[in-house]
């Protein structure tokens, strides 16, 4: 890996989505309006629902976009050859992994500070502990999305192909991370089967900010998640191929 | 003085499980355009995707300035233009040299140095969305033309350029073999031929005529090059 062709592809990256005005303000701006709904939707019911839901959509959103995001631009990097050109010259896998990775981390972290600001200045999400360890697990949770939308792009030919990763590598995780049902109240197997889900973990940490001061949890389940992500990241390694058909 | 820039021997290549080339012994001297000639899917994508070291299930010698092809080392050597517009479509012209520029540790005067040789200055801040597609391949050709490879592949450079363009870069291209590199350039039309230095004829995944124009049409006994084709199309059927 070399770090000026790490942060040349970022840049790229960056650049290209800043030329997609439609996408960016979507990216950035669409969170801020599902908090506001989940917001409304809880307002005037009895009890502290949008507290105890709002924390796991802060940490969903980075993820299920991102992951979206990533493998269909990565699969049009795939199909359009410029993958190939670029593997053909002096780049490193892990230059264009974590160039991605990188940038789109980036957008991450900007989404989460307007998301958290909103949630937390203007709805009323209270926060037992520090507010800005919810933006570092919001993007620990974005690279995560992207390093899975990175590797299942190599098992699609084609954007609709890689959409439908999403029904089946994201949303189970959604269902089983905790949020409609407490993750100790499952039944036995769907309990084990959420504890080896990043996502089950992502969304611990971002309860445990919520609920709590302490942040030893939350940089235990933060390490979890980047583990996931590095190991997302290194299978995605493993399907760029210098040589192919 | 001329060098090998490429040496193969028995060079062939499985796809699909099929073998789509079948044991070319060829080489390539810098200081020539090599045309690769032949109708489409006979080959020449894949006989270059070899060279660039991207093609999987390659058997037999393939070397390119005594490194294996695809080896780390040459991959700062080679210049690689695929057929399909391998550049970024939601990016400028420059936007795009200057990130490939980057990756490949070069500075803005090469940037705009390959800019400028595929006569692409005018547009340089478009994005290659709205270019035409004939101004797409440059840019495509330009990226390719970074950093002054060694050896230069270009799968169909030409295709659907204007008459006066397509002789600008025929130009261009002699100029950077006299320089020294080693030049391969595919078409599909025949009327290139000429142009070339040598010549490498192929059809279904083998040469049928490797030498100058001149020498091919001579033992042929043709009049023009897309004649010896033919001519040695039905020798090799007889």
């Amino acid at each position: 890996m070399t770090p000026r062709i790490t942060l040349a592809v970022a840049a790229r990256v960056l650049t290209q989505l800043r030329r997609d005005h439609r996408t960016l303000v979507m990216l950035l701006l669409l969170p801020c309006l599902l908090m506001s709904l989940l917001w409304w939707m809880f307002d005037e019911l009895p009890g502290n629902t949008f507290d105890r839901t709002g924390p796991a959509l802060l940490a969903l959103f980075p993820f299920v976009v991102m992951f979206l995001v990533t493998s269909v631009t990565t699969l049009r990097e795939r199909s359009s050859g410029t993958l190939e050109r670029l593997l053909a010259m002096p780049l490193g896998k892990g230059d264009f992994l974590v160039g991605y990775a990188l940038a789109f981390g980036l957008v991450a972290a900007v989404q989460s500070v307007l998301a958290v600001s909103l949630s937390v200045g203007v709805l009323g999400l209270d926060i037992a502990g520090e507010v800005w360890l919810l933006t570092v697990v919001a993007v620990g949770d974005a690279i995560l999305g992207t390093a899975l939308g990175l590797f299942v792009s190599a098992f699609a030919q084609t954007e609709f192909q890689a959409v439908q990763f999403m029904p089946l590598l994201v949303i189970p995780q959604i269902l089983l991370c905790g949020l409609f049902v407490p993750r100790a109240l499952l039944p036995g197997v769907l309990e084990a089967i959420s504890d080896v889900l990043p996502l089950s973990y992502a969304v611990d940490a971002m309860q445990h900010l919520a609920a709590e001061t302490g942040t030893s949890e939350v940089w235990g389940d933060l390490g979890v998640v980047a583990g996931f992500a590095l190991a997302g990241l290194a299978l995605g390694a493993a399907t760029l191929r210098r040589r192919t058909d | 003085m001329m060098n090998n820039a490429v040496e193969a021997h028995g060079l062939s290549v499985r796809r699909g499980g099929r073998e789509v080339l079948h044991e070319l012994d060829f080489t390539l001297t810098t200081g020539e355009v090599t045309g690769l000639l032949g109708p489409s899917g006979c080959g020449k994508s894949t006989l270059m995707r070899v060279l660039a070291g991207v093609q999987a299930h390659v058997t037999g010698e393939v070397a390119a300035f005594g490194e294996k092809a695809g080896s780390r080392a040459l991959r700062h050597r080679i210049g690689y233009q695929t057929q399909d517009a391998s550049v970024y479509v939601d990016l400028s012209v420059e936007e795009n040299l200057r990130f490939f520029a980057k990756v490949l540790g070069l500075g803005r005067e090469e940037v705009e140095r390959c800019i400028e040789a595929v006569d692409l200055a005018d547009h340089a801040d478009q994005v290659v969305d709205n270019l035409s597609g004939g101004q797409i391949g440059r840019a495509n050709l330009a990226v390719a033309l970074l950093g002054q490879p060694d050896l230069l592949i270009l799968d169909e450079p030409t295709v659907g350029l204007d008459p006066v363009l397509r002789e600008d870069l025929w130009g261009l291209f002699h100029r950077i073999a006299e320089a020294g590199a080693a030049v391969l350039v595919s078409s599909h039309v025949m009327d290139e031929a000429e142009r070339c230095d040598r010549l490498l004829l192929m059809r279904d995944g083998v040469f049928l005529a490797d030498g100058t124009p001149r020498d091919i049409k001579e033992k042929a006994g043709a009049d023009d090059v897309e004649r010896a084709f033919l001519a040695l199309v039905r020798g090799v059927a007889a």
